[in-house]
């Protein structure tokens, strides 16, 4: 399928950087580097940074950042033939903020000097990323955001430099991460939108602390990030000062489009574990239950479906609105999917593994018994934008509707009632 | 477990060919089957617009999509045919498409009977399946109520009579053949024209009066048939099954007429000095009407693609785009008529129209609970008291 609506309608056999190029040349080069590297001698971490120089990290960003700037469908070329020689991946799951949102924003806004620093450890996943940007006060309404960020030279003759003080929340993996994506208010005299900038914060320097913030399932995936007059060279400034909230935007638009998009085969999501509870268990079945199950399978199938269409869209250059859909019934679905499987399993949902408190090396929705499923499921709609919102964006932005009257856009944000 | 749907999936985009068929047919319905036209035929005694569909039949090229070039048809596939139900679903227009175009069409396309496809493809003759429109695909497929009788003196060899009855029959009044599935020797599908002795097709007042239903008396009705026994049951079989994947297509251009109608209106709509369409309570459940159709289209396309290839995965795809598609319409539609507010509830105002027909086409050829019912057998998940245990 990838050979005739990959490559052939995005044109890709024109873009190459040396002549034509199909799904056999890229496997081609696949094989020619897996020839000058044997990844079953090589250490891990070697072989993933030659594999980034090589250009077959992300094949569609340019040339030099990892990539031959292709079409993003032909990755998947890519991946089956680094899985085939059983080649070691650069554990996506680990890194999936850094991949999913650092890095196109880095892309899109970045310096040439931040592109060369950043991009390369964030793919091999030397440097894991968080994202800085819910704060107690400041979620749906994120651009209503507190944590300020005031210049500073700290030494005559030395580099601007900025001084961070705030308070962030829900930032999950900080406790893994070097580095995080900040947006900090940075002129409290104009409207909220207008005086945010974006910052790229080294979690490692003084002044910013980690602490785990225990979720409903027990663990603490997430953190809460206080920030003491932390610094941040001027140099790590994402975007123009004032400018954040448009970057922003765009790291926000990548991360929806990474929670609800994955490829996946079908029973591949969540309603896999449903429907092999159903098939292993004939005496927990019930007609309510039955009419449950085929719905959500019906639904989770349509769900996929969708997901590879937004797929196609993309890939044809053709991209669309239904990337906000996704997310919205991908939350959905899980929740009413674990809830259901919970249900199913009668007096074994009573159960629950553990407890207590743990920092998770990795993000997992599907990991653990379904009990922490249940529980993990209620966050999906209200991480990366709350459902709420998310129809809120698809009311005004894909369908035109007019916004609600705001009382808050146009007047300094040190005047806003709070 | 399912078979098929695979990491392969076909393209479930719409081709520029599509797109242009699109706008071919619906530059003919905007012209042509405008609501207030759709809307006052529906008290004459003429439900069907037969002058618009021989525009739609044979000018645009319609009735012979599915039939092949050496037959005279288009040569086309359920992918286009998909296309031109969308539109015909949009302005809810009073044509045969359906059940000529698709699904006695589709019957005929497995029988290879060459002579009626080819009067089918030039739009001069149009049929219909003469089957009620709530049936279901069930198997083994319903050969109908209606049983072959003796044949009576001075019948030419070849010709047989048929004799009973058949309720609730979509686009049989404007059919010129009618296609007849009957029991006896042989069982078998035959076709009988409109003007033969004996056959009455009496209008039925529908609930969805922009697809008027007939019911159908056969008394000793001369019939030829067309395929017998299985081949027969596998005609019927082919016919429903494409008739509810196009039906669930029209589905969802109605849905998105209604939606498109909708957000048009509550833009203009001022309540309480304000566009009442600014309001988060209307904009969340316009929000969510538009994420259903999108989930309906997917699922339209992908069972128009696996009509189209022959894909063994049909059969859940068909249930996967009729479940959706119904219920897509017919909540666009009960949304379409309470946001609208009070003109939404008058006769001088096309919802009714939409819901009406949106609330009569989910249960045309399957309910969406049915059809996720059939599942359980196609994906492998078999209900309390079936025989259980891992597959």
């Amino acid at each position: 399928m990838l050979d005739d609506t990959g490559l052939k309608s995005t044109g890709l056999k024109d873009t190459g950087p040396s002549g034509p190029v199909t799904a056999d040349d890229l496997r081609e080069r696949v094989r020619e580097f897996l020839a000058g590297h044997d990844p079953a001698t090589l250490p891990r971490l070697e072989f993933l940074r030659a594999r980034f120089d090589a250009g077959l990290a992300w094949v569609h960003y340019p040339p030099g950042l990892g990539g031959f700037g292709l079409p993003r469908a032909v990755q998947s070329v890519v991946e089956a033939a680094f899985a085939a020689a059983g080649a070691p991946g650069n554990n996506p799951e680990r890194i999936g903020i850094g991949l999913g949102m650092a890095a196109p924003t880095i892309l899109a806004f970045g310096t040439d000097a931040q592109k060369q620093r950043w991009l390369r450890p964030l793919w091999t996943g030397e440097e894991v990323w968080c994202q800085l940007f819910s704060e107690p006060g400041a979620g749906s309404d994120l651009a209503g955001l507190a944590t300020r960020a005031v210049r500073a030279v700290r030494d005559p003759g030395g580099a601007d430099s900025w001084e961070v003080t705030g308070q962030k929340v829900w930032t999950s993996m900080a406790h893994q991460a070097r580095w995080g994506l900040l947006v900090a208010r940075t002129d409290p005299d104009v409207p909220k939108h207008q005086g945010i900038t974006y910052f790229a914060c080294d979690m490692t320097v003084d002044g910013v602390e980690v602490r785990p913030l225990r979720q409903l399932t027990g663990e603490a995936e997430f953190n809460e990030v206080f920030l003491s007059g932390a610094v941040i060279p001027d140099a790590d400034r994402i975007g123009g000062v004032g400018e954040g909230w448009r970057v922003a935007q765009g790291t926000l638009m990548n991360e929806r489009v990474a929670i609800g998009g994955a490829a996946l085969p079908r029973e591949g999501g969540m309603i896999g574990s449903a429907a092999r509870t159903w098939r292993e268990h004939p005496e927990l079945r019930t007609p309510g239950l039955h009419d449950r199950m085929l719905r959500l399978w019906a639904d989770a199938e349509i769900a996929r479906l969708s997901g590879e269409r937004l797929r196609q869209q993309l890939a044809a250059g053709q991209p669309g609105p239904e990337g906000s859909a996704a997310k919205l019934v991908f939350a959905r679905l899980n929740q009413d999917i674990s809830a259901f499987e919970l249900e199913l399993t009668g007096a074994d949902g009573l159960r629950y593994q553990d407890w207590s408190l743990r920092r998770p090396e990795s993000v997992s929705f599907y990991g653990r018994d379904v009990g922490y499923r249940y529980l993990r499921a209620r966050g999906n709609s209200i991480e990366g934008g709350t459902s709420e919102i998310l129809r809120n964006i698809i009311a005004e932005r894909v369908l035109g509707l007019p916004p609600e009257p705001r009382v808050d856009t146009r007047v300094p944000w040190k005047d806003l009632p709070r | 477990m399912s078979p098929a749907a695979g990491p392969d999936l076909p393209g479930l985009l719409y081709s520029g060919a599509e797109d242009e068929l699109r706008a071919a047919v619906r530059s003919v319905l905007d012209d042509r089957a405008g609501w207030p036209a759709v809307l006052a035929r529906t008290e004459t005694d003429e439900p069907y617009d037969t002058g618009l569909w021989h525009v739609l039949a044979a000018n645009v090229g319609c009735a012979g999509l599915l039939i092949p070039e050496s037959h005279g048809g288009a040569g086309a596939s359920y992918r286009e045919a998909a296309v031109v139900a969308e539109e015909v679903g949009r302005s809810v227009a009073p044509v045969p498409y359906l059940g000529s175009a698709v699904v006695a069409t589709a019957a005929l396309l497995e029988v290879a009977d060459g002579k009626l496809l080819r009067d089918l493809a030039s739009g001069s003759v149009t049929a219909a399946l003469a089957i009620p429109f709530a049936t279901s695909l069930s198997v083994p497929a319903p050969l109908g109520t209606v049983r072959v009788a003796a044949p009576q003196p001075g019948d030419p060899a070849g010709q047989a009579r048929l004799r009973g009855a058949v309720a609730g029959v979509a686009d049989a009044l404007p059919a010129d053949v009618l296609l007849v599935p009957a029991d006896g020797v042989p069982d078998g599908l035959y076709a009988v024209d409109r003007g033969a002795p004996g056959l009455t097709v009496a209008p039925v007042v529908s609930l969805d009066a922009t697809r008027q239903l007939a019911d159908l008396t056969l008394d000793g009705v001369p019939a030829r048939c067309v395929a017998s026994g299985a081949a027969a049951v596998r005609a019927t079989a082919a016919a429903l099954t494409a008739g509810a994947a196009m039906l669930a297509a029209e589905q969802l251009g109605l849905a998105q007429q209604c939606l498109d109608m909708t957000v048009a209106y509550l833009k203009e709509r001022h309540q309480f000095a304000r566009p009442v369409g600014s309001f988060q309570a209307l904009k969340h459940r316009l929000a969510d009407m538009w994420v259903a159709i999108t989930q309906a289209r997917s699922a339209a396309r992908y069972a128009a693609a696996c009509l189209a290839s022959g894909d063994p995965d049909t059969p859940v795809a068909v249930a996967l785009a009729k479940a959706a598609c119904s219920d897509a319409a017919v909540h666009a539609a009960q949304e379409c008529v309470q946001l609208h507010g009070g003109i939404g509830f008058t006769w001088e105002h096309p919802a009714h129209l939409y819901l009406k027909r949106a609330k009569s086409s989910s249960i045309g050829f399957g309910t969406a609970d049915w059809h996720r019912a059939t599942l359980a057998g196609l994906a492998g998940l078999p209900g309390p008291g079936a025989s259980g245990g891992p597959l």
